[in-house]
């Protein structure tokens, strides 16, 4: 997937697998998804089911400041030097696929200042539902909707559903109150995205986030083979 | 050179970072003091009469070849808000990222390893039109154009303005943002002679101080 | 043409060998007289006396401080500095050098200068301040009289320390000055602006945080061992609380009045 060149210059451009000294740099996987799909969730949940066994950073991409970043820090999933908030100008699609460079910033401060890291974890502000990770930023990427959202989503497809390498759809404790049909949600999906894999989750009740974080682990598994 | 890598440099779509910045209209919209077109007009033909000049004067320098640090230094005394100074220093080192995927360099991996945590954006600014094959001209009508379409286009998101207006702002100021651009282009030649002091100092007392007010609030759009 | 009045002052200032302050020279032509008034503690005190109201166009006023190794000075002004228009078209200009050596302290305080309409006026401020010595300058600028439109203000402050500057600022205000200057970036229809600078050597190792104070004023740390207070306000008496609340909440190093 990523082409493992170097090159002379003092400070990784954007995707190289190296660092500047040589040492392979973090696994990042992006967490993108309409509002209120439940992605800052999916990080804490994931931050505190990984943060034992890996080492491990957030950057957050907000519409306002620092919402989500503030919440990561009271639900205190990670240490303060573990997160790091990238302000959008209001436009998070925009600093995730088109100017990564300020998250490129974040994400080798973070290296430099709280590293060495195994995994960072980008999550983007929900403005856009078709929002999605440039390549030059992250090596994976991770869309959350919501069966809240309407259970039209996965056939209504769209970049995230179907390219992004997981779809994620949460809340699945809510399907009986919204009247959402997860069986058609889950084979809608499948036939947007063919062999790309789809987990439904709810964090309310066991066992949580466990599949995406599996799924995580073996993606780490691959990036340092 | 040629004239389509001006256009390329110049282009809002450049990924390094100024999308995320309003260069203090945000502040100025939440004051009252731009509510619309003619406002955002106001702000921009003050901000390239100041700010805007005085990077334009450190971008054509920097194109000139003048010493970035020394430019650098000049820049930090002309920008009293710690704020605007980091602001700068973020968004040059944003650039300079930028830069080096698309004109590689020794002479930018020279400049950033000399400032890791980044230089001021109009020295960086200067430095890569150099090595773009532009002139000092070029880059002061970078620097000068930047110092007005970044607020334009945040006043747009902010107020809901017409874009149509905001753009019918920028071109009015086109004879003006020319004007500007040749006097960097002079005073960047007086400081190769006689030293950075020769650079222009024209400050904004508005700009400067809401900076600081606009870095501390809790809830913003925009990152300055 | 008219020729203008030159007019220039000069201070120096130096310890007396007895804990306190002397001033060995203490020179004034024309419109400028410097007088030593009571002072405090080692701390000289001058007065600078403008026996005209100018500078008139065409003038050119020049003032000089220096303070030698150990002395202390503190300089202010008898009434505000009001310029007004000349007969020819000539502007006037105001030239303030100040140097502070180490271990010497200098609070330049001098009364407003008041832009009067029709006046032409430039005025740079140079201060050269050594790396243990310590300035507090207050520049204050209020364009017209009351109820009156300003005349052309420019002026220019640069602080050196150790011989590296740490400010260098011009503000160009009123008819002929680039536009947008009373706008939102500039001043914002404000009618007075201001600075105060403080340079002490503390600031090196103890570093003060930048802060707004409310939505006309902010302390500014600078890329040195100073800072700078800027102001601007709707009229003189505001811009001087403002100042002087500023000065009250960096500690009491430094009362003004």
């Amino acid at each position: 997937m990523h082409l493992d060149h170097t090159h002379d210059g003092p400070a990784a451009l954007g995707a190289d697998a190296r660092r500047p000294d040589g040492t392979r740099r973090a696994l990042r996987i992006g967490l993108g998804g309409p509002v209120g799909s439940g992605k800052t969730a999916t990080v804490a949940a994931l931050c505190r089911a990984l943060r034992e066994e890996l080492s491990l950073a957030v950057v957050t991409n907000d519409i306002y400041t620092r919402e989500d970043a503030e919440f990561l820090l009271r639900e205190a999933v990670l240490p303060p030097e573990r997160i790091a908030a990238v302000e959008t100008g209001a436009c998070p699609h925009t600093a995730i696929r088109d100017d990564i460079s300020a998250n490129l910033e974040a994400v080798e401060d973070l290296e430099d200042d709280a590293g060495p890291l195994d995994l960072i974890l980008v999550e983007s502000g929900g403005d856009n539902l078709t929002a999605t990770f440039s390549k030059g930023l992250v090596d994976a990427q991770i869309f959350v909707i919501d069966v809240a959202g309407g259970d039209d989503i996965p056939r209504k497809g769209g970049p995230g559903v179907t390219t992004a390498d997981l779809l994620v759809v949460n809340k699945t404790d809510l399907a009986p109150y919204v009247g959402a049909d997860l069986a058609r949600m889950a084979a809608d999906a499948k036939a947007q995205r063919a062999e790309l894999p789809v987990v439904l989750q709810s964090l309310r009740v066991e066992p949580g986030v466990r599949d995406v974080a599996d799924w995580v682990r073996a993606r780490l598994a691959a990036w340092t083979a | 050179m040629t004239r389509a890598t001006l256009l390329v440099l110049a282009d809002g779509r450049f990924p390094a970072g100024g999308h995320a910045h309003s260069g203090g209209a945000e502040a100025a919209v939440r004051a009252g003091r731009i509510t619309g077109a003619a406002g955002l007009e106001d702000f921009c033909r003050g901000r390239l009469h100041t700010a805007g000049l005085v990077s334009a004067a450190l971008a054509a320098a920097g194109a000139a070849g003048l010493d970035p640090a020394g430019l650098d230094a000049a820049a930090d005394a002309r920008t009293p808000s710690p704020a605007l100074r980091t602001t700068a220093r973020k968004l040059g080192r944003q650039l300079l990222r930028a830069a080096r995927a698309t004109w590689p360099s020794p002479e930018l991996d020279a400049l950033a390893a000399r400032f890791p945590k980044g230089a001021h954006q109009p020295v960086v600014l200067g430095t890569v039109a150099r090595v773009a094959g532009l002139g000092p001209h070029d880059a002061a009508h970078c620097a000068a154009y930047e110092a007005v379409s970044g607020p334009a286009t945040a006043v747009v998101r902010l107020l809901g303005l017409d874009p149509f207006e905001a753009t019918a702002v920028l071109a009015r100021l086109a004879p003006e943002l020319d004007r500007v651009a040749d006097r960097a282009v002079e005073a960047a030649r007086h400081a190769a002679r006689e030293g950075t002091e020769a650079l222009p100092a024209a400050s904004a007392p508005l700009l400067e101080i809401s900076a600081e007010a606009h870095a501390a609030w809790p809830v913003r759009l925009f990152a300055s | 043409m008219t020729a203008g009045v030159r007019a220039r002052a000069r201070i120096v200032a130096r310890p007396d060998g007895r804990g306190g302050t002397a001033l060995p020279v203490l020179d004034g032509e024309g419109p400028l007289a410097p007088r030593r008034t009571r002072g405090t503690g080692g701390e000289a005190n001058v007065l600078l006396v403008g026996a005209m109201s100018g500078p008139l166009g065409g003038d050119h006023f020049s003032v000089e401080a220096e303070v030698l190794p150990g002395a202390r000075l503190r300089a202010g002004s008898a009434a505000a500095t009001l310029a007004l228009p000349g007969q020819g078209k000539d502007g006037a200009r105001y030239d303030v050098r100040l140097s502070v050596a180490d271990d010497a302290e200098l609070r330049w305080l001098p009364e407003p200068l008041i832009s009067a309409y029709g006046s032409d006026l430039t005025v740079t401020t140079e201060a050269e301040v050594g790396a243990a010595g310590r300035l507090v300058l207050r520049e204050e600028q209020v364009l017209g009289r009351v109820g009156e439109e300003p005349g052309r203000l420019a002026s220019r402050l640069r602080v050196r320390i150790a011989g590296r500057h740490v400010l260098d600022q011009e503000l160009v205000c009123g008819p002929g000055a680039p536009g947008g200057w009373d706008g939102p970036a500039g001043l914002g229809g404000h009618r007075a602006v201001g600075q105060l600078l403080v340079v002490r050597p503390e600031f090196a190792t103890a570093p003060v945080a930048p802060r707004a104070l409310g939505e006309s004023a902010a302390v500014l740390p600078l890329a040195g061992p100073a800072l700078l207070v800027s102001a601007v306000a709707p009229d003189a008496r505001r811009l001087r609380a403002t100042l002087d609340e500023a000065l009250a909440l960096l500690g009491a190093a430094a009362p003004v009045t």
